[in-house]
């Protein structure tokens, strides 16, 4: 009995180790790896000795253009982030308080549509971007990409609008606002905390993209991070430079993983905004 | 897709269709949680709030999807040799590509059509199991939550190219995969093992976010449910069976659905973990892509076409076969409609009451 007790008092624990480790374990090894010496980078210590900032120096270097890629990393996302939820905004709040005819098939569509293979579309998008000199632009990136960042974006906010109370743009017209006033003064800023999840969840969909960063360049200066990053090259030919690609995956993972861990609440609740239901 | 609930008098009633099937269910526009708006002033405003978004997605996926439809019309011809592009004389092949894919270049194709299915299927069977047994611990734990929830959101956060290098550097022929393991796998060459690998990497990516959606769909039973089936003598294990797993179907089906469409078209995770134009691991998507890249723009359309239709049609199986509902409670409806009905929807609500 006691035995049995203990065991149901310790089993969640027990679980919820295994669950972390799991979840973080492939993690650590990257961090780990990549504050190793070039040297001991095949070591299978659980701790770095020495540590060594090498590889990030390496990462930094001149010859990789890193900094080059995490900077058009930034503009592509951060301007595919900010058409996205102007545009999700405005969406999602007819989506949310106005009732009008085929909503819910519209609501169905741009769902949808997140879930088109991305290269159905890159394929021919490549082919006009060809020939109409886009390779190597920003927008050539940027265009594809709303393609799964604006229907994300579109639900999140829904679901987000949604919850709030219907009273308060009430109160605002009865008070003498027009709907656009009401949502421009009432809605938007009460719905801050929701625009910004969707920012941040937007955000990390479009800086993690690969497929259409891969296909749209063909020019080192153009590569977003995670692209470069695939193509680093060793020291030496049929070397794969794990160590500069360890750090280098750690910098371009850091961001995302400093805002699940302050956002966390607010991630999870907008990614399971739709699910709960 | 849903269809289950569009409203009627627009485009709903096709015989056969889920709302047509189940006379129990009010129509969707029948109880409208807040009072109808639907006026013409509310119809101009939608329309003018919606059609921004409606026309970016019409250029950026409508157009180029008819776009690939009739690309992959016509053959590959006129290289450039100046710059290497295909110049404008591309010759109309009519649905050779098509005859092609499945007979001349076949072996490569179906290759991949298999690749793409057997990930889609051990991936999302994998993920599902190891989702739920995550969430009911989580669900159990109350002590350090923040924690758990930071921590299996970290393998969603890393960009799925990064966690192809880092798998590929863990299954290292000197990596610590094989340390741990006792002796050497060539995880990354091209064989079974290399298909192995991409499992496992993409299992531990996406397990967790599957585990948070189910989660979030445990939460939301009422804790009565429970309580009173202990009283009726339910043992754990039945428990699970009749309350748990009907009550979070809705939730674990959406996410099932999402993780199969999103493996279907997997491609960095390969990509990357193994290398472009390895047989064992080739998906669809990257045999589309790698026919692009060469620039041969019509046969890489008929494979994006095809993997398209597939994508469609599992999604419709989907939502006809298992009432899955994407949209949740788009109508602006109350929870329980949202839930499909039938068998399980009655049981739930008994349950409740």
């Amino acid at each position: 009995m006691t035995l049995t007790a203990k065991w149901r008092q310790w089993l969640p624990h027990l679980g919820i180790a295994l669950v972390v480790a799991y979840c973080l374990a492939p993690f650590y090894w990257m961090l780990v790896s990549s504050l190793r010496s070039t040297n001991d980078v095949f070591s299978t210590s659980l701790l770095p000795s020495p540590v060594s900032f090498a590889n990030y120096r390496s990462v930094f270097g001149p010859a990789q253009g890193f900094t080059r890629a995490l900077l058009n990393s930034l503009t592509v996302a951060g301007v595919t982030t900010a058409l996205s939820l102007v545009l999700a905004t405005f969406t999602a709040y007819a989506m949310a308080r106005l009732e009008f005819r085929f909503k819910r098939l519209i609501l169905t569509l741009i769902i949808a549509t997140s879930m088109f293979p991305v290269v159905s579309i890159v394929v021919p998008l490549l082919k006009l971007f060809t020939d109409i000199g886009w390779i190597n632009t920003y927008q050539a990136m940027i265009v594809p990409s709303m393609s799964f960042t604006l229907p994300l974006a579109v639900w999140n906010l829904t679901t987000f609008f949604r919850q709030m109370p219907d009273e308060l743009e009430q109160a605002a017209m009865v008070d003498g606002c027009t709907r656009g006033q009401a949502f421009r003064k009432v809605i938007v800023p009460l719905a801050a905390p929701g625009i910004f999840t969707t920012a941040i969840i937007t955000f990390i969909a479009a800086w993690n993209e690969f497929l259409i960063a891969l296909s749209m360049t063909n020019k080192p200066g153009m590569q977003t991070a995670t692209v470069a990053i695939s193509k680093f090259s060793g020291a030496t030919t049929y070397q794969t430079p794990f160590g500069s690609q360890m750090a280098a995956g750690v910098v371009v993972t850091i961001p995302l993983v400093v805002m699940v861990l302050l956002f966390q609440r607010r991630i999870v609740a907008g990614l399971t905004a739709g699910a709960a239901k | 897709m849903a269809d289950t609930a569009i409203p009627p008098g627009t485009t709903a009633h096709r015989p056969g269709t889920a709302a047509a099937r189940r006379p129990g269910r009010p129509p969707a526009s029948a109880s409208p949680r807040r009072r109808p708006r639907a006026t013409a002033g509310a119809g101009r405003l939608a329309a003018l709030l919606v059609s921004p978004t409606l026309l970016v997605l019409t250029i950026v996926v409508l157009y180029p999807t008819l776009m690939a439809l009739d690309e992959s019309l016509y053959g590959v011809k006129g290289l450039d040799p100046k710059t290497g592009f295909i110049s404008d004389t591309e010759p109309f092949v009519g649905l050779k590509n098509y005859t092609d894919i499945l007979t001349q270049a076949g072996d490569r194709f179906w290759n991949a059509f298999w690749n793409t299915t057997c990930f889609t299927v051990v991936t999302v069977s994998l993920e599902t199991v190891i989702g739920v047994a995550m969430a009911l611990i989580m669900h159990r734990a109350f002590r350090g939550r923040g924690l758990v929830r930071a921590s299996i959101l970290v393998p969603w956060a890393i960009p799925t190219a990064i966690s192809g290098l880092l798998w590929k550097w863990i299954f290292n022929a000197d990596g610590i995969a094989n340390v741990l393991l006792g002796h050497q796998v060539l995880w990354t060459a091209d064989g079974f093992s290399a298909k192995v690998a991409v499992v496992i990497a993409d299992v531990w990516k996406t397990a967790p976010f599957i585990g948070l959606l189910v989660l979030a769909g445990l939460q939301v039973i009422p804790r009565e449910v429970y309580e009173a089936a202990r009283l009726d003598g339910a043992s754990a294990l039945q428990q699970f069976r009749r309350i748990t797993l009907p009550l979070v179907k809705p939730a674990l089906l959406v996410a099932v659905l999402f993780r199969c469409l999103d493996a279907l078209r997997m491609f960095d995770l390969p990509y990357i973990l193994i290398g472009a134009q390895k047989g064992s691991v080739e998906t669809l998507s990257m045999l589309a892509q790698n026919e692009a890249s060469n620039v041969r723009f019509g046969p890489a359309s008929a494979y994006a076409v095809l993997l398209f239709l597939y994508v469609f049609l599992i999604a419709l199986a989907f939502v006809r076969l298992l009432g899955a509902d994407i949209v949740g409670d788009a109508g602006g409806t109350k929870k329980s409609r949202s839930r499909p009905a039938g068998m399980l929807g009655r049981r739930a609500r008994e349950v409740t009451a």
